[in-house]
């Protein structure tokens, strides 16, 4: 067992509905007609239930897939969606990860750049870190963003062992240049002028980081082989290769077509793809563009064929469901209003000391072990479920959130008020034992049936707007859609 | 040995309102429409009774809490009223408290009343409610409807039954029923359905269209009970006796461990048995007179009959279909129309169900009645598939 430092492993997560840009096109393209030139590919489009947080654990749960468990010392959490501006976010990932109370996090945000900050700031500490970074990105209606934008997460876990890559140098500039901000309390960013923010901005601030660099290491730009440089104007990418002396091969997709720009995520995102395709002595070199420009260099070592098989973001991309129903997108985004029926109206305040007590259960789906006859049990009760048992305070912690299950029933609900009707939600059997009444997520029409393989996932379970708190809990999702 | 409470218990009188949407009635005046009834048939004053049960489930959209609506809405004079809820068995519970009452010899006379007003809501189908601080933060968002929903697929898998077959018979039950209801002056739904309406009925929560579920309704009932003797000596002649009343609750085996397939009520079994031995039954499906089942959902009417032991199991689409369960069948199910047509104010539909049994045993059920009944059976449950509270009840002829 080595003892090197770098990044160890990495996950990846998209939404699995990807909205056509065509559709877009469709619906706003009367009103801004240059929509129609961007009408390419697709988008990913978070669920309704889904948000930075939840997007970032399930990214989280694939960067640290087959690892061996080992005691990781902060967590950051970068975007610029977070969903709370006052309760730690990265504290909401930790529980769902079951990371344990003795635990630095932190909340990186502020910048388009905040998933390179913070994984920068993992590798310069030195200790274990998990670095999250995820978006959930609104834009305005018939806007280019609408267009370029997408949600998604990726993550990476830093520390020693055996890195799959380690950062051979790291160079950071700070400029206060505005290519687009979000002030307080608003929704939407305000952009400037492409043309500037590419001649001024992209053209001008990036060869500046990338060749202090290589300055500062000593290292040729000739020598990468994998160059992510997450900017949807065109050709700037490709642009910066040649100004740099990086060559052609080495520009990576900036997945524009598949996914669109994740913001803050987006850096880390193309690192976890590059990853996913990197050969040992391969030269990762990332860069990220927001009020200066963050670059990091990487090698990449033999471990990462040794790596175990995660979903990384090819299987991100290969889960997906393609969404041509545009007023849905704008529902589940709160830009329009819906009749959603008196039913919506129940009062979804959550008790905050009932949550606190059973925090490991609600946000981690932690459950029950009976040490003295083995029964899976969830929720955890003081007495065992099983009937021959019944033994009091018997029960250790047992996380279910990774245990495989199966359909024991099922049903589509249009009665009950759901964001996204109809609500399937049914009986699941872990395997193992336990079982729960549970909601379904990413469930395709028609395609559940009684024994059907399902996995946990990490999901909103209700928004209380009238209090503008976020509750969540785990769904069973269709194991062949997760 | 408790000797259970077979023949200890007569009922002297009931009464129920005339069930549906009665926009122009508060739950009030329907209580006082049940208990007026109630009292006439009794034959007694109001003075006369020592102690009442009141069950309401969803107090909040009517009464409110505690006894005191029922203590007040009737005028009673300062006697002991306790409130009951145990979900859509509210109304059973309520009949429980004051038969035990008497049984126990703590009082002569008791009342049970239920009432439910549930159409001041604003939309249909149930109203919405919280589930209670820690069930919100876990439970799925699941409706009526779709948590019995399930026990279609589940028994579909269990039984390799096809959609379409299970669907077909869920239709029969709900054109029965219809039929029944139809006949029933006080039903809330009268109309009749052909099984093609059922089968094209927009879609609740799949496989349930909107005629495999129950009405929700307005509605009361109410039931007087004391002994045989003191029935006698009030001048009641072929009295209607408690033969059997049972409960089983579950303890979360359905919903926690891994015993049960979904596809049944496990509580339904353990009562139908304990309710059978009270009363000294040995073959139900050949001494059950009629039976009033909890059809909350068609689905639930048919797994129903084979949890109570009628039907054996994975066989009672073939009873269902063969007419077995029909007013002019063998043994009649849901002859008042049930909860699908007569309707559910849900503190009220235990209560309503014996009403029937009650009018069937004495001869005085009109245009429905079926020769000579001698045993009535109720079946009352509440909650859903996966955690319930499931009562049953055997009435018959006093001595039989």
């Amino acid at each position: 067992m080595s003892d090197a430092f770098g990044i160890l492993s990495y996950g990846a997560y998209l939404p699995r509905r990807r909205l056509q840009r065509k559709t877009i096109a469709a619906a706003n393209g009367w009103f801004n007609p240059a929509l129609r030139g961007l009408a390419k590919g697709e988008r990913a489009m978070a669920n309704w239930d889904e948000d930075t947080v939840t997007m970032a654990v399930e990214a989280a749960r694939d960067c640290l897939a087959g690892m061996p468990p080992a005691a990781i010392g902060q967590l950051m959490l970068a975007s610029t969606t977070h969903p709370y501006d006052d309760r730690q976010n990265a504290g909401i990932v930790a529980t769902a990860l079951h990371l344990g109370s003795a635990l630095r996090v932190l909340d990186v945000t502020g910048s388009l750049r905040a998933g390179t900050s913070a994984l920068g700031t993992a590798l310069a500490a030195g200790g274990s870190a998990l670095v999250a970074a995820g978006e959930h990105r609104l834009a305005k209606a018939a806007s280019p963003q609408e267009m370029h934008y997408g949600d998604g997460a990726a993550a990476l876990l830093v520390g020693r062992g055996e890195p799959i890559a380690r950062l051979v140098a790291s160079h950071s500039e700070t400029v206060d240049f505005v290519h687009q901000y979000r002030g307080h309390d608003r929704a939407h960013d305000y952009a400037w002028e492409e043309r500037w923010i590419r001649d001024e901005g992209y053209m001008k601030i990036v060869p500046a980081a990338l060749g202090a660099l290589f300055e500062a290491s000593g290292t040729a730009a000739s020598s990468v082989t994998h160059f992510c440089m997450p900017c949807t104007l065109p050709r700037v990418a490709a642009g910066l290769a040649k100004r740099v002396g990086l060559s052609e091969t080495a520009l990576r997709d900036n997945l524009a077509a598949v996914c669109g720009d994740t913001g803050a995520a987006h850096p880390l995102l193309m690192l976890a793809h590059a990853l996913g395709d990197a050969k040992p002595g391969d030269r990762v070199l990332v860069a990220a563009f927001g009020q200066g420009c963050d670059a990091l260099l990487f090698e990449v070592t033999d471990a990462i064929t040794k790596l175990p098989p995660r979903a990384g973001v090819k299987g991100a991309l290969a889960r997906r469901k393609e969404e041509t129903n545009y007023e849905r997108f704008l529902a589940f985004n709160d830009h329009i209003t819906l009749e959603r029926g008196m039913r919506a109206e129940t009062d979804q305040g959550t008790p905050l000391s009932t949550l606190y007590r059973n925090r490991d259960m609600v946000t981690g789906l932690v459950g029950g072990r009976c040490r003295n006859c083995g029964t899976l049990q969830f929720p955890r009760g003081r007495y065992c479920v099983n009937p021959k048992c019944n033994a009091l305070d018997s029960q250790d912690d047992q996380p279910f959130s990774d245990l495989g299950a199966k359909v024991m029933s099922y049903t589509a609900d249009v009665l009950t008020y759901s964001p996204d009707p109809p609500a399937y939600y049914g009986m699941i059997q872990f395997d193992g034992g336990g079982r729960m009444m549970a909601d379904f997520a990413d469930v395709d029409e028609g395609k559940v049936e009684v024994g059907m393989p399902m996995r946990m996932m990490f999901r909103i379970k209700e928004n209380d707007a009238a209090r503008g708190f976020v509750r969540y809990f785990w769904k069973a999702a269709p194991a062949a859609n997760s | 040995m408790a000797s259970g409470i077979r023949d200890k218990v007569a009922i002297l009188g009931m009464g129920c309102s005339k069930f549906g949407e009665r926009w122009d009635r508060n739950a009030e005046d329907l209580m006082v429409e049940a208990f007026e009834e109630g009292l006439k048939d009794a034959g007694i004053e109001r003075d006369q009774i020592e102690a009442a049960w009141f069950g309401t489930a969803i107090e909040e959209q009517h009464v409110g809490k505690s006894g005191i609506p029922l203590a007040m809405t009737l005028r009673l004079p300062y006697i002991p009223v306790t409130r009951v809820e145990n979900y859509c068995a509210t109304g059973t519970e309520a009949f429980r408290g004051a038969v035990y009452a008497v049984a126990s010899g703590a009082v002569d006379i008791a009342l049970a009343l239920g009432v439910e007003k549930l159409k001041d809501t604003g939309y249909g189908g149930l109203p919405q409610r919280g589930r209670g601080g820690l069930n919100n933060l876990f439970w799925a968002n699941i409706s009526a409807p779709g948590s019995f929903a399930q026990l279609a697929a589940a028994y579909r898998a269990k039984h390799r039954v096809d959609a379409k077959d299970l669907k077909r018979a869920m239709a029969h039950i709900s054109v029965k029923s219809h039929d029944n209801g139809a006949k029933n002056p006080k039903a809330h739904l009268r109309n009749r359905i052909t099984e093609d309406d059922v089968m094209k009925a927009p879609m609740i929560a799949d496989p349930l269209g909107l005629y495999d579920c129950c009405g929700v309704s307005d509605g009361s009932a109410c039931a007087i009970v004391t002994t045989p003797e003191i029935a006698r000596g009030l001048g009641k002649k072929d009295l209607v006796a408690v033969k059997a009343l049972q409960l089983a609750v579950s303890n979360g085996q359905e919903v926690q461990f891994d015993d049960w397939d979904g596809s049944y009520f496990a509580t339904t079994r353990v009562a139908a048995k304990r309710a059978y031995r009270e009363a000294g039954i040995d073959d139900p499906r050949k001494r059950i007179s009629m039976f009033d089942v909890h059809d909350c959902f068609s689905i639930t009417e048919l797994v129903t009959m084979e949890d109570l032991g009628i039907s054996e199991e994975g066989k009672a689409i073939n009873d269902v279909l063969d007419g077995f369960y029909d007013a002019s069948g063998r043994v009649p199910c849901q002859i008042d129309g049930g909860l699908k047509c007569f309707g559910h104010p849900i503190g009220a539909s235990g209560l309503r169900m014996l009403y029937e049994m009650y009018l069937q045993l004495s001869g005085r059920a009109g245009e429905r009645q079926r020769p000579a009944p001698v045993l009535g059976m109720t079946h009352n449950l509440g909650g859903f598939p996966s955690q319930n509270v499931s009562s049953v009840t055997i009435v018959g002829s006093y001595g039989a």
